[in-house]
């Protein structure tokens, strides 16, 4: 018996449902490459809990892409066992919404063309034209794009266009949200303003998500748990941190809590001092 | 106080002399008048575009007006037997276009006719090889295995002369109408294959993956991620592709003769009507030039980046 507590805002981790919804055990990626076999993951495990917020950080190159990728079905991994509620993942699935680093939105599609894409394709067998059409319109009322529906990507700000790709995969109602450096190629201004619109929509929406960043300041922001990867090759995940903050969380009043420092400095300890990359 | 000081009798004198003008309240203007139209905001601008359209205008006018200079030196030079000047073939054009549709029989055809059969067989062979050309471009930038199949094919024949084409067309078909469209066919089938092949071997792998995360159908992933991404680049290959079959139509009708710019030109040729060999050779040129400009036109409909 699986017993789904929607959590609420302020709750931490422990509090949510126990039950693991997303399983990880043992998996281990290697790349075959010209100069032979390369491991790029070993020895991941890893549970999370419905409506859990993880980040996973770490240095380039560790890998923490990869394991986004392996969970979105876009890689398979060589050995262990991922599982989504309770269920092996095999390839890509639209239980999965995907936000990726480069918008990847279709230059050629409306803001809504794109949305209804998705939608189409996950809802499209069992309900009406004008329902799916009203799915998609309040996919992107809910990232406050109503307004610039009808304009192609081209015609809209950068930070719109990740706003889009949020939404395009928040519309299809995916049981995990998997973002690869989602604000990563953003300017700084607008990079907080997505964070902050991210944790409106992750706690409206009771989202479990993966995020893969390489910002200390938005991993700790956003996350229930970070999850911090050593180097590669032959990566795997070094140390788990929860960030107990209570939610919902303000960045203005975090930058005088002594808590969060704490737990931004353990970050960068374990980043800078016990993960120190070596000059390439 | 100011430097200069005037006394007021002083200045009544300066009134009534003859040079200060004074203004009879009767002949006064009662209306402003309107400012010039040069010194108003619309004026300037309308300055402005004139001044942008002559530095625009004027490299390419110069340009022609040197070549008609240079054809007439060219023909001059050349005595009672030279070319014709750019003046003799004018006045010729002038009656050539004056019926452009007339038909006296298989052989003495109006120009608009030559020009209509052309475009004609162009269109039919290039319709023919976009029809092959367009999919198999698609599966060759699609399935690896039939890229290294069909590559070395391919190679061996696009570098082939068009015209080397024709005598196997005249073989296979009995027919010289059939044969140069089997030439315009072949000729014009590699740049919209290798381009579309190009074209979808460069679809950005964010879109592949958007397909894949959405695990969208084939059908889906046609339409709505290859086929407009391939777009641009079949156009490029359309273009191209039109390109070749209007230069070789021209030689083609010169062997196979009947109708069409190509066989008008032999005519002319033979009837030693060089000022309508001179006429062939603009009309062939200013038809090619808006061929290409119209394509360009469609294919800027189709550019996203």
């Amino acid at each position: 018996m699986i017993t789904v507590i929607p959590a609420c805002a302020g709750m931490t981790n422990t509090e949510k449902t126990m039950h693991n919804y997303l399983t990880i055990e043992n998996a281990r990626m290697v790349f075959d490459t010209k100069k032979g076999k390369f491991v790029a993951l070993t020895d991941i495990n890893l549970n999370v809990k419905q409506g859990e917020f993880i980040s996973l950080i770490g240095h380039s190159g560790c890998g923490k892409s990869t394991l986004l990728n392996l969970v979105a079905g876009l890689l398979d991994a060589t050995d262990g066992v991922l599982l989504l509620n309770e269920r092996e993942i095999k390839g890509p699935g639209p239980d999965r919404g995907m936000v990726f680093q480069h918008h990847s939105l279709l230059p050629w599609l409306s803001c809504f063309g794109n949305v209804h894409l998705a939608v189409e394709r996950v809802f499209g067998a069992k309900e009406s034209k004008r329902q799916l059409k009203a799915r998609t319109e309040a996919a992107l009322e809910l990232v406050h794009l109503a307004h610039a529906m009808h304009k192609l990507p081209g015609e809209i700000s950068g930070g719109m266009k990740q706003r889009v790709g949020i939404a395009r995969a928040l519309a299809m109602e995916p049981k995990v949200l998997l973002m690869d450096e989602p604000f990563g190629a953003l300017d700084a201004l607008t990079r907080a303003s997505l964070q902050d619109e991210l944790m409106r929509i992750v706690s409206e929406t009771q989202a479990t998500t993966l995020m893969v960043t390489h910002d200390v300041d938005e991993a700790v922001l956003l996350s229930d748990r970070i999850v911090m990867m050593t180097n590669g090759p032959a990566a795997t995940i070094g140390e788990v941190l929860t960030v107990d903050l209570p939610r919902p969380r303000d960045r203005l009043a975090l930058a005088g809590n002594a808590r969060y420092h704490h737990l931004r400095g353990q970050v960068l300890e374990f980043l800078y001092q016990k993960q120190l990359k070596q000059a390439a | 106080m100011s430097a200069v000081s005037i006394e007021e009798s002083s200045l009544q004198d300066i009134m009534k002399q003859p040079e200060t003008i004074s203004i009879d309240p009767a002949e006064a203007p009662v209306k402003p008048r309107p400012a010039p139209l040069f010194e108003t905001e619309r004026g300037r601008a309308m300055l402005e575009g004139l001044g942008t359209a002559f530095r625009w205008a004027i490299p390419p006018v110069i340009g022609i007006v040197l070549f008609i200079f240079l054809w007439q030196i060219v023909s001059a030079s050349g005595g009672e037997s030279g070319l014709p000047g750019p003046v003799k073939t004018w006045e010729s054009a002038q009656v050539l276009f004056a019926d452009p549709f007339y038909d006296n029989g298989p052989n003495d055809k109006g120009i608009g006719w030559n020009i209509l059969h052309s475009l004609y067989r162009v269109g039919a062979g290039f319709g023919l090889a976009a029809l092959v050309g367009i999919p198999l471009g698609f599966m060759i930038g699609r399935f690896a295995f039939l890229s290294g199949m069909l590559s070395p094919i391919i190679s061996l024949l696009r570098p082939v002369s068009p015209l080397a084409w024709l005598p196997i067309g005249l073989y296979v078909f009995k027919e010289t109408e059939p044969a140069s469209l089997w030439v315009i066919f072949i000729s014009s089938i590699w740049p919209i294959i290798l381009n579309t092949a190009a074209g979808v071997a460069r679809v950005p792998q964010d879109y592949l993956n958007v397909a894949r995360v959405l695990n969208l159908s084939e059908w889906k992933i046609f339409t709505r991620i290859l086929f407009p991404s391939v777009l641009p680049h079949m156009m490029t290959g359309i273009r191209l592709s039109i390109g070749v079959a209007w230069l070789v139509i021209v030689a083609a009708e010169m062997l196979t003769g009947g109708t069409g710019l190509g066989f008008w030109v032999w005519d002319e040729w033979n009837n030693l009507n060089v000022e309508h060999i001179i006429i062939a050779i603009f009309v062939v040129g200013i038809v090619g030039l808006l061929l290409e400009q119209i394509l360009m036109l469609i294919a800027r409909r189709f550019n996203y980046e």
